[in-house]
């Protein structure tokens, strides 16, 4: 895994949707179980990947199987930058 | 309409009037024509007065015929022509006209008992002087407001807070524990208020102090033992418009001429065709309209003022205004807020109080009677998809809540899935309210890590827990939220930082036919289909409302009442200028000094704001509740109130 998109990731959650108060916020910690994404906060995290890392979201992919942890989220956005770079490649 | 205080001396010593003057000083705004103090033996008595029933008799504070009582009263008693007829009958004689006499004969003949004969909204203490003992009373929804503190040798009273705070050993240090219950439940758990020192006495409830001690008493509460069904369904809503069409004639009975609310909503638009009804003549109806298109309704305002014909006023609302009034809001309501609802209701009654209006009729408490809010819904939906969790199509009705909400209508299916699975099942205590309640508490990572160690071993459900009514876990789930929300949001945060409170702040006295108490039991008696059928709200009222209302009003669906949120604070109005407060209170060093909140969360919380990126329902939460927390500290510090 590619840790600079890790902590990426991480510092976006910790800052966008918990005050800046994410100490205690583990790697695998569900989104969605622990509240920290409220109804429209995925629409937020999506805007971000999209343009922090170049990748395209697109529909199919807003399942918590690819956004509700930082690990989740982390391999989400390789996979979709390898993906991308295979295209233009 | 009045604001009341008051002062016993525990010790038996003889009472002075000059605190209790200040403090009815400080409430002038509930009752600017006159003031009125009473000091007898250990007890001082006062009164601001806003003058409805008997303009000329009703001063007080009021006494009875040998002296031996005495009164103050805020509030009206709107069965008071009734009572004085049987009073009457029974031998008592009358000096005024006035409800408040009324009270004091009532009390001479049942004691502390005389409440349950009272139909009204009411916060009164009489002072018995032959027994040396003082009996307090609040009504049993809430809508007028009761505080109270006891200081080393002394009960102190009043209608505010501010007016508490007069008194020099009063502290105005924060309750923790009703900080974490408003961020979580929007409104204080009764008794507790947001100043560790201060109570209030609960809706429904009396406090009597003398030679023994004191003692608060619960002489009635919300229940919701559902009658086996008897009637049809056109008797119930023939029954429910005759309940409301009485409530509504005897919420008339003033010496002062009566106006109503227009919401442009189902609720306010009853209220104001029954007032036509019964009274068809001239009538002013007041609404608020919104610059913004996502919160207007003047419309639907406008449907139901040409359908009635009532002399119409609107005040428009801008953002700018509500930036402006928020510092006077939070004095006036006296308790931190999660939403900027109540600042277009400050300038709507001061619309009303320059109108020469002084009396208002309006909708509130329908929704909480009849299943109006989207929570009922909400957790309908819930309910019916946990019965079947596999099911793909139930969670598709998901996508009927909130339509007034673009950001949840845009949500993927998953994620809106995932976030009203939230809570434990339906048989859960809070199985309603989970979702709500748990988006909120993460408002408290705002929390400095002082007060978050402070609070470590508070558990804010267990303290509500331990307060529900025996038997609370055997109601049905629509019962269990129906009182959650009659109980806790209601008096907590509608009828007073939305209600009360606002509308005192410019001598307007709201009344509230759907919370009439015969009402408010009819309702309860009620099975939930009547109420919430299928996914329409309000079904019964709907019936029984039939033919009264515009068929546009009648059929639209239900839009609470909102008003624009963070952005207000940060966007130039339209003169260029940003409220200059609110960059002083977040400011890290503030909010490092005041101690509630970590500036550094507090810090990303306004520049997530200011970058125009506060858009979901939990970020305008944490910024208007940490915006009104910090400025409740200054006006409370800074003013002495």
């Amino acid at each position: 895994m590619d840790f600079s998109v890790n902590d990426d990731v991480r510092a976006f959650v910790i800052q966008n949707f918990m005050f800046g108060q994410g100490a205690q916020l583990t790697d695998d910690e569900s989104f969605l179980e622990a509240g920290i994404i409220d109804s429209t906060g995925v629409l937020e995290l999506v805007g971000f990947l999209e343009t922090k890392f170049g990748i395209v979201v697109a529909d199919d992919d807003l399942v918590p199987a690819n956004l509700d942890s930082v690990v989740r989220v982390a391999r989400f956005v390789e996979r979709k930058m390898k993906e991308r770079s295979r295209i233009a490649g | 309409m009045c604001g009341i205080a008051g002062i016993l001396n525990l010790d038996g010593a003889p009472a002075t009037g000059d605190l209790t003057g200040r403090m009815v000083s400080a409430l002038k705004h509930r009752g600017p024509d006159a003031r009125g103090l009473h000091v007898d033996g250990a007890c001082a008595l006062g009164h601001a007065r806003l003058s409805i029933i008997d303009v000329a008799g009703g001063h007080q504070p009021m006494t009875n015929e040998d002296k031996s009582l005495w009164i103050t009263f805020n509030g009206e008693i709107f069965n008071y022509l009734e009572l004085r007829a049987e009073l009457e009958a029974r031998g008592h004689r009358f000096a005024t006209q006035s409800d408040t006499e009324v009270i004091l004969h009532l009390y001479e003949e049942k004691g502390d008992e005389c409440v349950h004969d009272l139909n009204g909204q009411w916060a009164f203490a009489i002072w018995d002087a032959r027994r040396r003992r003082l009996f307090l009373s609040r009504d049993r929804i809430g809508v007028r407001p009761l505080f109270y503190t006891f200081t080393s040798k002394e009960l102190v009273f009043a209608s505010e807070i501010k007016a508490l705070c007069e008194h020099p050993a009063v502290s105005r240090r924060i309750d923790l524990k009703a900080l974490d219950q408003i961020f979580t439940f929007w409104a204080p758990l009764a008794p507790h208020t947001i100043f560790e020192q201060v109570k209030e006495v609960p809706p429904g409830h009396s406090l009597c102090v003398d030679d023994s001690g004191h003692r608060v008493r619960e002489y009635w509460s919300p229940s919701y033992e559902v009658a086996s069904p008897t009637l049809s369904e056109d008797r119930c809503a023939e029954e429910l418009l005759a309940l409301l069409t009485d409530a509504t004639r005897i919420r008339l009975r003033s010496d002062v001429p009566v106006g109503a609310y227009l919401s442009g909503g189902l609720d306010s638009s009853v209220t104001t065709a029954l007032i036509k009804k019964i009274a068809d003549g001239r009538l002013r109806t007041f609404s608020v309209a919104f610059e913004s298109p996502e919160f207007d309704e003047s419309t639907y305002q406008n449907d139901v003022v040409t359908h009635l014909r009532t002399e119409h006023t609107q005040i428009t609302c801008t953002n700018g205004d509500i930036a402006q009034v928020f510092p006077d809001v939070i004095k006036h309501t006296e308790r931190p807020v999660v939403r900027t609802a109540p600042a277009p209701l400050f300038l709507l009654s001061r619309l009303v109080h320059e109108s020469g209006y002084k009396v208002v009729l309006t909708g509130e408490g329908a929704d909480e009677m009849f299943g109006g809010y989207d929570i009922f819904k909400e957790a309908k939906i819930r309910a019916f998809w946990a019965a079947q969790p596999q099911s793909v199509k139930r969670p598709q009705l998901l996508k009927r809540l909130y339509p007034y909400l673009r950001n949840v209508q845009s949500q993927p299916d998953a994620y809106l899935q995932g976030f009203f699975r939230i809570g434990a099942g339906v048989s859960s205590c809070f199985f309603s309210h989970a979702p709500r309640w748990q988006m909120t508490s993460r408002l408290k990572l705002l929390f400095s890590s002082d007060v978050q160690g402070e609070l470590a071993g508070y558990d804010v459900y267990e303290d509500l827990k331990s307060r529900l009514p025996q038997g609370f876990e055997q109601w049905d789930w629509f019962s269990r939220a129906q009182y959650l929300e009659t109980s806790i949001l209601l008096p907590g945060y509608i009828l007073s930082s939305q209600g009360d409170r606002v509308a005192m702040a410019h001598a307007v006295e709201g009344r509230f036919p759907f919370l009439d108490h015969r009402v408010v039991r009819f309702a309860a008696s009620l099975p939930a289909p009547l109420k919430l059928k299928v996914l329409n709200e309000k079904y019964l009222l709907k019936r029984a409302a039939a033919g009264l209302i515009p068929a546009s009003v009648a059929r639209r669906s239900k839009q609470p009442y909102r008003a624009p949120e963070a952005s207000c604070f940060v966007t130039p109005d339209r003169r260029g200028r940003l409220p200059d407060y609110v960059e002083a209170l977040l400011a890290p060093d503030r909010v490092a000094q005041d101690g509630i909140f970590n500036p550094m969360a507090i810090g990303q919380l306004l520049a997530k704001t200011r970058a125009g990126r506060t858009v979901g329902m939990r970020d305008n939460m944490a910024f208007v509740a940490a915006l009104s927390t910090q400025l409740l500290i200054d006006r409370f510090k800074q003013t002495g109130a």
